[in-house]
């Protein structure tokens, strides 16, 4: 086992690359700056593709169509960049083409700032762009986490034929920490892609498409991205749980927030305080019935986000009223200390 | 749409014929539209060269999104006006496949105008077929980049008032100025002539892409007799009188 | 309880801050501990103000930002001016006495003022403050081993393609630990 100290931004990256992508596409955006120059480091250096677009719409244009080309692509970009790429994403999920986003998030609405948020969360959640579809949404809150994540993102775009983000901000980007990077994937175990695009020899031509100007048949193409959906959230859910077993004050809280929270755990227990954390992994499926369930068993389920309060809309939908469910939030890419949420802990513990 | 049979009278030789890379699908171009001897042509230059089975087609939004039909190839369609840049994606990930796209003045030259001059100006070893018909077709005739100075669309309903609009956007010529391209021509198919240049044009520029060459780009002159409210012969003589003046035909980079 | 550090390093940008405290994480890591290092980012490329915070733990951490630091290392006075407030009672502040013309404010803190500019110059290798400042931590903390400190530095160097630095930096480290122990030792 050996540990290398690495930033969140480099360790995505050369996960990327042991996950086996390919091609990776890029425009310049802080805070993951990093990510890219590791691109365009390592990768061609280990037999992919590396390009930097001329926009972010271009960028994400590149993976739908080395996607169709039928081999394992990404690209990454921070909050305005994502905008951009929205329309693309939208393609690739009516498509049904695989491929990793990477959304190393910054302060917005607009060009915002290039410090830590967490403000894209709808965005990634509900849609962003146009049309009736989901993204998976990945979440770590630790560089190990990010380099996990990153290749967990790959296997399950390729399973379900959809797209996935790794959802993270500018704070696990820059920060640096140990890692145990996963060994590089076999290629032999990537799902075969018979739908890709390799030259109609020996078969009809394979067409991708993300439309159908009969209601009808767009109809149908809906309905099978909605069983996938369907089926993504019946296997795919994942979460972290910290001391939740005896808890009467429950933190939801996901990413940097997440970790942040962790060490409120911590505090609070030493003051007597019986706290718990629910970390969600994946933001899309969300963890409803878990946080329902441990809803019965607390009095507060106080949600923590870099944000003016956006996963807080899905935990109240879990929660309903069995518990109150305040909200705590830093605006604009200030982040808050551990002592900051303790006091908000506090004051509903002894309220 | 079952496909009309034919019989050869004896003593008679096939010499026109469906070419492979088409498939049996009607087009679904409006009468005395170019799209249809265009994509023919697109379709002969495959067969021609022997790359109907390696090559991968990028449909455009706009009049050719139905291209995926008519071809007998693998196809991809595209968001509007960034086929360059999946046909980048698509080259990148496989540098042996033939990749073209088929794009209208819209497309290429509005929506997409940077996913265009950043494909050509990489030398992106691609091939682009341009249709300039100076309208919008599909959503109804709206003015395009290339509409012309005083031409009534929809949106320019006392004609193109340049003071307002601007000018005919010469895509061409712009993209000749670039270090990257290695072919740009300007070619038309209003009559028997032209038609078997553009052929050549668009045999070449496959050519090139095959010996990595990169980047070539055939603009082809267009009539939209449907939206510009004529007969078809009307439509050709428009290319002749009209757009020819404006946009001149000939190769304004490499040949 | 579990031992968890917080450690702030600040100065102007091109002291070497976020370097000093990358080798101290890495020393950390190499030590069997949990580390992180949380840099400040601007748009700045070069100038302006840098700083960045290394926890040491021996559990996994959870925030990579802290409270309250048990030690600042203060390059200049401007460190000096926004992180001494934040120190936890019982910390320590290592100075860079070359800069600093002021003393601490606190009295429930431990103060290390290291002449880290002169220092270097003498080793004639003016960039290596960052390390003499590094070896100064190192003595008042006394949790990671010099010598881990100083094989973190010289692989960082070798890294960059600068292995010829290596040995200067680990001098450096050695110089700022044995003036951090004369103040304590002074002090004690």
């Amino acid at each position: 086992m050996s540990r290398v100290l690495m930033r969140g931004n480099e360790a995505i990256a050369e996960a990327a690359i042991r996950a086996g992508c390919q091609c990776y596409f890029c425009y310049p955006i802080t805070p993951q700056g990093e990510l890219v120059e590791y691109m365009a480091r390592e990768l061609p250096a280990r037999g992919g593709a590396f390009l930097q677009a001329e926009s972010e719409t271009a960028a994400i244009n590149m993976v739908y169509g080395a996607s169709a080309a039928g081999v394992r692509t990404m690209t990454s970009s921070s909050s305005p960049g994502i905008s951009l790429k929205l329309e693309g994403i939208s393609y690739m999920a009516g498509a049904r083409l695989p491929g990793v986003i990477v959304n190393i998030m910054r302060g917005g609405p607009g060009l915002g700032n290039i410090a830590p948020a967490q403000g894209d969360y709808f965005q990634a959640t509900k849609g962003g762009g146009h049309g009736d579809y989901r993204l998976i949404v990945l979440a770590p809150s630790s560089v190990q986490e990010a380099a996990e994540l990153v290749m967990l993102a790959f296997d399950l775009s390729d399973r379900y034929r959809t797209p996935a983000m790794l959802l993270a901000d500018g704070m696990l980007g820059q920060m640096m920490e140990p890692v145990e990077l996963p060994d590089p994937i076999d290629p032999a175990t990537i799902p075969g892609r018979p739908w890709a695009l390799t030259g109609a020899v020996d078969r009809a031509p394979n067409v991708v498409l993300s439309f159908d100007l009969d209601p009808q048949g767009l109809k149908e193409m809906n309905k099978g991205l909605q069983r996938t959906y369907q089926e993504i959230t019946e296997r795919e859910l994942r979460w972290e749980e910290v001391d939740t077993e005896d808890a009467d004050l429950l933190i939801v809280a996901y990413g940097s927030m997440g970790r942040i929270a962790k060490s409120v755990v911590r505090s609070a227990r030493e003051e007597g305080i019986k706290a718990g954390l629910v970390r969600p992994i994946t933001l899309w499926p969300f963890p409803y019935a878990r946080i329902r369930e441990l809803s019965e068993r607390v009095s507060t389920v106080l949600t923590a986000e870099l944000s003016a309060g956006q996963m807080w809309e899905d935990v109240r939908l879990a929660v309903g009223d069995r518990a109150a469910t305040p909200f705590f939030g830093e605006l604009g890419g200030v982040v808050p200390t551990p002592r900051d949420v303790l006091s908000e802990v506090k004051r509903y513990a002894n309220g | 749409m079952p496909m009309v049979e034919t019989r050869i009278p004896e003593g008679y030789t096939k010499v026109f014929t469906r070419p492979e890379a088409l498939s049996d699908a009607q087009y679904t171009y409006c009468p005395g539209c170019h799209h249809g001897v265009i994509t023919r042509l697109v379709a002969e230059a495959l067969d021609e060269l022997g790359i109907r089975g390696r090559t991968v087609g990028i449909a455009p939004v706009g009049c050719a999104v139905f291209l995926y039909r008519f071809f007998n190839c693998d196809f991809v369609q595209a968001a509007h006006g960034r086929a360059c840049a999946v046909a980048t994606g698509l080259k990148r990930a496989n540098p042996d496949l033939v990749v073209f796209s088929y794009q209208g003045d819209g497309d290429l030259g509005a929506i997409g105008t940077a996913e265009t001059v950043h494909a050509a100006n990489r030398g992106e070893n691609i091939t682009v077929i341009f249709i300039n018909n100076q309208i919008y077709g599909m959503t109804g005739g709206e003015m395009a980049p290339t509409t012309l100075p005083g031409q009534r669309t929809v949106t320019s309903p006392g004609g193109r008032d340049t003071r307002l609009m601007g000018y005919p956007l010469k895509v061409s010529e712009m993209l000749a100025q670039l270090d990257g391209p290695c072919y740009i021509t300007r070619q038309s198919v209003h009559d028997a002539r032209h038609v078997g240049l553009t052929r050549k044009a668009i045999v070449q520029a496959f050519r090139n892409q095959l010996e990595g060459k990169g980047f070539s780009l055939v603009e082809v002159l267009a009539a939209c007799p449907t939206n510009f409210k004529m007969s078809p012969e009307q439509g050709n003589t428009w290319v002749v009188e009209k757009a020819m003046k404006a946009f001149p035909l000939g190769d304004l980079k490499g040949a | 309880m579990n031992m968890e550090q917080g450690i702030v390093f600040a100065g102007f940008g091109g002291q070497g801050v976020l370097l000093a405290g990358k080798v101290l994480a890495r020393a950390g890591m190499e030590h069997g501990l949990e580390v992180s290092w949380l840099p400040s980012y601007g748009p700045e490329m070069r100038g302006g103000t840098a700083n960045c915070t290394v926890v040491l733990s021996d559990a996994l951490i959870g925030a990579p930002n802290v409270d309250a630091p048990q030690a600042l290392v203060a390059m200049n006075q401007p460190s000096l001016d926004r992180f001494e407030p934040q120190l936890v009672p019982g910390g320590v502040a290592i100075l860079n006495a070359s800069l600093i013309a002021r003393e601490a404010r606190r009295s429930d803190i431990t103060v290390v003022p290291i002449p880290m500019n002169d220092i270097a110059r003498e080793l004639d290798a003016p960039r290596a403050i960052n390390m003499v400042a590094l070896g100064a931590l190192l003595r008042a903390l006394d949790t990671v081993p010099l010598e881990v400190a100083g094989d973190a530095i010289a692989l960082e160097m070798e890294e960059r393609g600068r292995a010829k630095l290596g040995e200067v930096n680990r001098l450096a480290l050695q110089r700022g630990y044995e003036a951090a122990s004369s103040v304590l030792q002074a002090g004690a």
